[in-house]
């Protein structure tokens, strides 16, 4: 069983996790689920955030990550 | 041309502050409690500045305490506060945005805030009424976004569980009125324009507390007496002040939000300080963004992780669920001008367009 597409910023400072998650998403299709590892604390915060002011979906944290889902 | 937006760190010092202290200096640098002649005119001058800090703050002379900094004001509230009634408890309630310096002082349960960083009351008020409660705190307004929180409502309730409240002013006092009913009570005189190193204290009668400190230190007595003069100075002017430097804060908000794409302006529009505003630029380097505008001649502060010592994003960013990176705080003071407000709006955009080019990330 394949997880979701993992995006591996660990040991990268906020805002580039955000960068690579806002680059990444609109290329996978609606309804696909994106997995955000990250380290930076601020990606706890920064993620949901970025979620919301884009209108797509934080699943929720995961170990040493964050999974989002494309809703437009 | 050099523009200082930092007065929620340290107020530009006050000309009434810089006359008192100078005069102080040469008055009052004999030991007050000395019993011979020369030390009286000392003895005198702290006196008349504990009494004149007691008027300006509403409160009675003995309740009040001088310290070394607002930061050693607020332990001495919550370490007092909470030895104070060691029998009863040993849980510290407190909002989860206070300042550092209360969420250090001693471990507790933190409430939450809601997104524009307003203290969830009926949290705060089932964490005070639990059994143990020694102390709760909640500062008057947020050093960080502004939001002023209801103080009333929780010493309403405070009272009804029969939980001392502590209130950090230090943001407040000095600009807007602080409500009644709380039980402590700390501010700082750098933050109203007095002289850096003088932390105020006020234990209203009845309250226990247990002073944890040794000995009383004795007080930097011309620090003293400058805060003292700079706070009735400021009192004197406050309404106006806040009238003058509201609209300001307002015309940053939405002024931001309309020529900055992809901000999030933080905190509550309406029931916020006069003279602080906050807000987050998507995709944007904190520190970068910090030193772009200092070499445009602008002092901003900022509460993203890359300009902390920690490198943790800013608690108070955090607890509100709020944008941390590209973070900047705008605070103004006595000396700001609508053209400076005016010339910081003009240059944002470019600033936050130029960085967001650098990076590759425009249009994202």
């Amino acid at each position: 069983m394949t997880g979701p597409e993992t995006l591996d910023c660990r040991g990268q400072r906020c805002p580039l996790p955000v960068i690579a998650l806002a680059r990444r998403l609109p290329e996978l299709p609606v309804g696909a689920v994106l997995r955000v590892l990250a380290d930076d604390p601020a990606a706890a915060v920064d993620i949901p955030a970025w979620c919301r002011m884009r209108g797509q979906e934080y699943v929720g944290a995961v170990t040493d990550g964050y999974d989002v889902r494309r809703l437009t | 041309m050099s523009t200082y937006f930092d007065a929620a760190s340290a107020a530009p010092l006050h000309p009434v502050a810089r006359q008192a202290l100078l005069a102080a200096l040469d008055d009052g640098w004999l030991d007050p409690d000395k019993l011979y002649s020369q030390a009286r005119r000392a003895r005198q001058l702290l006196d008349a500045a504990r009494g004149s800090m007691a008027e300006s703050l509403r409160v009675r002379e003995n309740e009040l305490y001088f310290c070394a900094s607002g930061t050693e004001a607020a332990r001495l509230a919550v370490r007092g506060g909470l030895d104070g009634r060691h029998r009863v408890g040993v849980t510290f309630v407190r909002s989860a945005v206070e300042h550092s310096s209360v969420l250090q002082a001693a471990p507790g349960v933190d409430v939450p805030v809601d997104r524009l960083g307003r203290v969830d009351l009926d949290a705060f008020a089932k964490a005070v009424a639990a059994p143990g409660v020694a102390l709760a705190a909640l500062m008057s307004a947020n050093h960080e976004v502004g939001t002023v929180q209801p103080v009333e409502e929780a010493a309403a309730l405070c009272a009804d569980a029969g939980v001392p409240l502590y209130v950090d002013a230090a943001q407040s006092v000095g600009r807007v009125n602080v409500p009644a009913g709380w039980s402590l009570l700390s501010a700082s005189a750098h933050k109203w324009g007095g002289p850096p190193g003088v932390g105020v204290l006020v234990v209203r009668k009845g309250t226990r507390w247990l002073d944890p400190r040794p000995t009383e230190p004795p007080a930097n007595l011309p620090a003293v007496v400058a805060a003292a003069a700079s706070l009735r100075a400021v009192q004197s002017t406050a309404a106006a002040e806040a009238t003058r430097l509201s609209p300001l804060v307002d015309r940053i908000r939405t002024t931001v939000a309309a020529t900055v794409p992809d901000v999030e302006i933080v905190g509550d529009p309406v029931g916020r300080l006069p003279h602080l505003v906050t807000f987050s630029c998507l995709y944007v380097d904190g520190e970068a963004l910090l030193h772009a505008l200092d070499r445009r001649g602008f002092a901003v502060s900022s509460g993203s992780s890359c300009t902390s010592s920690t490198l943790r994003p800013s608690h108070v960013l955090e607890a509100m669920g709020v944008l941390s990176h590209g973070n900047v705080r705008v605070s103004l003071h006595s000396d700001t001008t609508s053209e400076e407000v005016d010339r910081f709006l003009a240059v944002l955009p470019g600033v936050v367009a130029d960085l967001r080019a650098q990076a590759g990330v425009s249009g994202l």
